[in-house]
């Protein structure tokens, strides 16, 4: 084994934490059951990535066979990783191809390296349903590096795949060409959501987060509601029938199911400035006024959809706070007409 | 609906009865539980309301107290409060309003100014009270203290009226400003 491929998989062996160090080696699935045994997970890790580079060693362990190990403890961690989705489309009229798993990666695989020559590309895939890609960057002249790779899941015959922030911008067009010409689209568009949070984005585009509980009916949980509020005889709420309609008219907007987890949402407001009253100085402006608000929240959806109810905000809220899952956007820009 | 009266109905024998107003849902819901808790001689009912004015298809006692609450970190609160004033009848001024101010111990948080609630207090003529009602020992601090003023209010404590109770909350160390 290389030195550097050594060094690779002891950083990488150092990044995964004890507790995961088991089952991320087994999702591996590298090394045997046998020696996977002989492994004491109970000493310090410097010793243990040791143990284990020995034991890639006896079997001469490749690059390729630990940027596998990178792309399993990224699917462990994806929520470290910033995604941005993108949709694809054909032409209008063009046929629906079948997906050949082999063929997408070879012409992915080649296109980038046409392009950059030094480019370490793998694929593992996931679940059944989807591919995950690593792409390290090098250059013409340079070798790629191991420890700024960027990630590409892609689900096989639909138009979506995430793409994990990249901080080459330049690679950028090159990894839409590779996505666009080996998945036989033609078009790849940013749609403007983001979040760390894959498994939630993935919800939203392929629109799962509805289904199980359409039919739902929700009189029961109204009456809970109100049940519970009547406990005690000497409080009494004065509010009850406009506490139902809240909670209602939110059931009607964000359904019963939880909601997919966001981080944040933006708006960028850039328009001209309007009164009634009539003139001034501020309606003379030609420039927009320009104005950013930026929402956070660890979970942005669930936050939204509890303001009404907790009397923070009226109900219904503002369309532009609720239409996130429905737009497939949480970052808006709002122009004049 | 319309306007809330203080004097529009006769008082129920050893009962006294507050309105809780704000926004703020749980905080009400928590503040109610905490007098509750408190044992006085009166028989207590604790009405809670989200919005003035309060529906009309309902009968309710008489109304000795009325608490406003308002969270320093929602400006919506506020607001809210302000508007809801309005549905209330003079007579309640004369001791039978107080404003409830909470969050601000965290001052980071706040987007109200406590000078904006001072003023507001004045304007009405009413007593501030300032309470982190998020705090449990305070709230129920605060439960007790509430409980005794409607005490008060309702006429329980004999040789003490609600408007008596006023003027002896205004705290000397800032007198009516020069506009009165």
């Amino acid at each position: 084994m290389k030195e550097n491929v050594a060094e690779f998989l002891r950083r990488t062996i150092l990044k995964i934490p004890l507790s995961e160090m088991k089952s991320i080696l087994e999702a591996w699935d590298f090394l045997s059951e046998d020696q996977l045994q002989t492994i004491n997970l109970k000493q310090r890790k410097d010793y243990l990535a040791q143990e284990v580079i020995l034991l890639c060693e006896d079997k001469r362990a490749s690059l390729d066979d630990v940027v596998l190990l990178d792309i399993v403890y990224t699917q462990f961690h994806r929520h470290q990783k910033l995604w941005n989705v993108f949709q694809m489309s054909k032409e209008p009229g063009e046929d629906v191809d079948l997906f050949d798993m082999e063929q997408f990666q070879s012409s992915f695989k080649r296109i980038l390296q046409r392009a950059l020559k030094n480019v370490t590309v793998s694929f593992r895939v996931y679940e059944k349903d989807s591919v995950w890609i690593r792409v390290a960057w090098g250059t013409q002249y340079s070798q790629p590096n191991q420890y700024k790779p960027t990630f590409v899941v892609y689900y096989p015959q639909t138009p979506y795949a995430f793409i994990s922030s990249c901080h080459l911008k330049n690679t950028v067009p090159l990894l839409h060409q590779a996505l666009k010409v080996a998945s036989k689209h033609h078009q790849i568009v940013h749609l403007d959501l983001r979040s760390r949070h894959l498994d939630s984005l993935k919800a939203i585009v392929f629109r799962e987060y509805n289904q199980t509980c359409e039919n739902y009916s929700s009189t029961t949980s109204l009456q809970e509601a109100s049940l519970s509020m009547c406990l005690d005889s000497k409080i009494t709420h004065e509010n009850t029938e406009e506490k139902v309609r809240v909670h209602r008219v939110t059931q009607e907007t964000f359904g019963t199911y939880p909601q997919p987890q966001l981080e944040f949402a933006q708006y960028k407001l850039e328009t001209k400035f309007k009164s009634n009253i009539g003139g001034g100085l501020l309606a003379d402006r030609k420039e927009p006024f320009r104005c950013l608000v930026k929402f956070s929240s660890p979970h942005l959806l669930e936050a939204l959809k509890s303001l009404a109810p907790a009397g923070i905000a009226d109900a219904p809220l503002s369309p532009l706070l609720t239409c996130i899952p429905s737009k497939k956007m949480n970052y808006f820009k709002i122009r004049d007409k | 609906m319309s306007v809330l009266r203080s004097m529009d109905k006769l008082p129920d024998l050893n009962r006294a009865t507050v309105l809780l107003v704000s926004t703020e849902d749980a905080l009400l819901q928590q503040l109610a539980e905490s007098m509750l808790k408190d044992d006085c001689a009166s028989e207590l009912r604790v009405h809670l309301a989200n919005s003035l004015p309060l529906p009309s298809n309902v009968n309710r006692p008489r109304i000795d107290l009325i608490v406003f609450v308002i969270n320093l970190h929602s400006k919506y609160s506020l607001q809210k409060v302000e508007e809801f004033l309005q549905h209330v009848d003079s007579s309640f001024f004369l001791g039978k309003v107080c404003f409830l101010v909470t969050g601000a111990g965290q001052e980071s948080h706040c987007s109200v100014h406590q000078n904006t609630v001072i003023k507001l207090a004045h304007t009405y003529r009413s007593p501030l009270l300032l309470c982190d009602l998020q705090v449990e020992s305070f709230r129920a601090a605060m439960a007790r203290r509430l409980v005794r003023i409607l005490q008060i209010c309702a006429g329980h404590v004999p040789g003490v009226s609600a408007l008596n109770l006023m003027s002896l909350l205004r705290s000397p160390e800032n007198p009516p400003s020069k506009e009165l």
